[in-house]
């Protein structure tokens, strides 16, 4: 049972990074490479709140700090990263982000206090799956609410045509760096519930794999859809751990499947499975 | 002058010159990536997991008795027709639908082979020989090896080749036509996929060299492409990315700054010196330092 609880957890730690990258990304059309660093910024801030300066207050309220830590900590280096790197575009852009990540991951690795490369162990177990959804779900309210509101298609708009959303009047700078930061900042919420969950980080969690992984969760969805994003975050947890099952050669070639479906999907369907329209019950004609 | 000072001298232009061989390797590699971005603005991801690939083949080779040379020019030839193979099947296809698929194509590709390389070459280290035996000469402090001196040959006589290929030959005329506007070089008649075939297969050749030639310093894992693949694409994109003496430059800063910074000051920062040295250029002049640049125009 302990397994499939894990799985869950992760489904669900998932969700909120898929989501959260999806404003940048997939609203914003901004292409970032380095979400798992926001990502280990909100874990490792989180549990150095908890382990050296918890309050004396009853957990859950701490447990609440902790995420408003982890989301204070992802959203400051979102605002570090955003300001020089929002005026790059398309690949330059990724490959900005990319090297912060990977900065964030090493200045992990060498700093004494969080236990650099051996990891950072017994955070205390204050979060559990009800956290996790909730969160989760709220994300998913605050992104359904940006999608339909005034800001939230000037932010669309960004992604379709800069020159003509400036011309249009919207900030570009401005609207950017507001994706980019909260973006930043629900990663690091979704961080300090992976931290308050597993009670142990390692920064190679971190790594640039795991960027990679969350962005082919968004693209797989739908840039831009938010039923997509839970859609593409569920499916892609889940399909690794059933073709452990399935034995052989596919388990051993398990790994190559991400990789496989990514190259499929950018040939067959580039915008995604759900393109940027939602999952509803109503007609699409009145969404 | 205090003592302190003069060792600090002699440190210095040790890691200085391990600096120049490791960049000039990073050169090698970085003009790869700076050809094909120049030829399709395509930033190949997997050009780091070609060099893999190559340096394993060689590896292999060298396993199986054959001579060094021949082992390099198996290397070479692996990872440019493996190049050729991807171009064809991955990337042709992908190309009309712009920028972003292409790219996120590129890093799906890269990935696949990381793993490839792993369930098919196995997941050790592997160690590949210096290509000519060994001999150091000392200069005051300071040691050099004949290993390194020939590395820097080598990319220096690769980049005078580069140069006369582009301005000297048809096939390299057709490659500056084709980079510098695909659809009227395909009107003058230039068989544009065989040249981007082809820019592939250099730059990937000249990656499977430097796979080779890295094994002095370095060992040969299926995820040595990664890490780099992403230091030659930052020496490319320092130097200018589609400028070839431009990634040779980047090669050699990067080089030289991630060995001083490792040397003197602390070694587990080397990885990150590359990315801090790209956001710096990408702050003060986004196109490099050879690079123009372009507006954007309505």
């Amino acid at each position: 049972m302990d397994y499939y609880h894990q799985i869950l957890l992760i489904v669900g730690i998932f969700i909120t990074l898929t989501l959260s990258l999806n404003l940048i990304n997939g609203f914003c059309g901004q292409f970032s490479l380095g979400h798992a660093g926001f990502w280990g910024a909100g874990a490792y801030a989180s549990a150095v709140y908890t382990v050296f300066y918890a309050l004396p207050v009853a957990a859950p309220l701490n447990m609440l700090i902790a995420l408003f830590v982890g989301f204070i900590a992802a959203a400051i280096c979102g605002i570090i990263i955003g300001v020089p790197c929002l005026r790059l575009r398309g690949d330059y852009l990724a490959i900005a982000t990319l090297g912060f990540g990977e900065i964030v991951r090493i200045t992990i690795m060498n700093t004494e206090m969080v236990g650099g490369p051996r990891g950072f162990i017994n955070i205390p177990h204050w979060a559990n799956i009800w956290w996790v959804y909730a969160v989760a779900a709220l994300t998913a309210l605050f992104m359904f609410n940006l999608k339909r509101s005034a800001f939230g298609r000037a932010i669309i708009s960004i992604r379709e045509d800069e020159i003509a959303a400036e011309n249009m009047g919207v900030n570009l700078f401005k609207s950017k760096l507001f994706s980019f930061t909260i973006g930043a900042g629900m990663a690091g919420i979704a961080g300090a519930l992976f931290a308050h969950t597993q009670q142990f980080l390692h920064p190679s969690n971190f790594n640039f794999m795991w960027s990679v992984i969350i962005l082919v969760m968004v693209i797989l969805g739908g840039q831009g859809s938010v039923t997509g994003s839970i859609f593409g975050a569920v499916l892609l947890t889940i399909i690794p751990e059933a073709l452990r099952y399935v034995g052989g050669a596919v388990s051993e070639w398990r790994m190559t499947i991400f990789p496989v479906l990514l190259i499929i999907l950018m040939m067959a369907r580039p915008e995604g499975i759900f393109g940027a329209h939602e999952l509803t019950l109503k007609k699409r004609s009145e969404v | 002058m205090n003592e302190n000072f003069i060792f600090f001298l002699w440190d210095f232009l040790q890691y200085f010159i391990n600096g120049i061989a490791q960049g000039s390797l990073y050169a090698m590699v970085a003009l790869g990536y700076t050809m094909v971005y120049g030829i399709i603005r395509l930033v190949n991801f997997a050009h780091g997991e070609f060099l893999m690939i190559g340096a394993m083949c060689g590896f292999y080779a060298l396993r199986a008795h054959l001579p060094m040379p021949v082992a390099i020019v198996v290397a070479m030839l692996s990872s440019g027709l493996m190049a050729i193979v991807v171009e064809r099947i991955v990337y042709r296809p992908i190309r009309k639908s712009g920028r972003i698929p292409a790219l996120i194509t590129a890093i799906g590709t890269s990935l696949f082979f990381q793993y490839f390389g792993q369930l098919v070459f196995g997941a050790d280290p592997k160690t590949i020989p210096p290509f000519i035996e060994e001999k150091i000469y000392t200069f005051g402090e300071v040691n050099v090896s004949n290993v390194q001196l020939a590395i820097l040959a080598i990319t220096l006589s690769v980049l005078l080749f580069l140069f006369w290929l582009t301005h000297y030959t048809k096939i390299g005329k057709a490659m500056r036509a084709v980079s510098f506007n695909l659809p009227a070089a395909e009107l003058m008649g230039i068989n544009t996929n065989r040249i981007i075939s082809f820019t592939f297969f250099l730059g990937a050749a000249l990656a499977g060299l430097g796979g080779m030639l890295m094994g002095y310093t370095m060992s040969v894992e299926p995820m040595m492409g990664m890490n780099l693949g992403t230091k030659a694409f930052v020496a490319a994109v320092v130097g200018g990315i589609g400028i070839i003496p431009g990634a040779a430059l980047g090669g050699f800063i990067i080089g030289i700054a991630e060995n001083l910074v490792a040397g003197l000051y602390k070694s587990s920062l080397r990885d990150a010196v590359s990315f801090f040295i790209l956001i710096l250029i990408l702050l003060i002049k986004p196109s490099g330092i050879l690079g123009k640049n372009v507006k954007e125009k309505v």
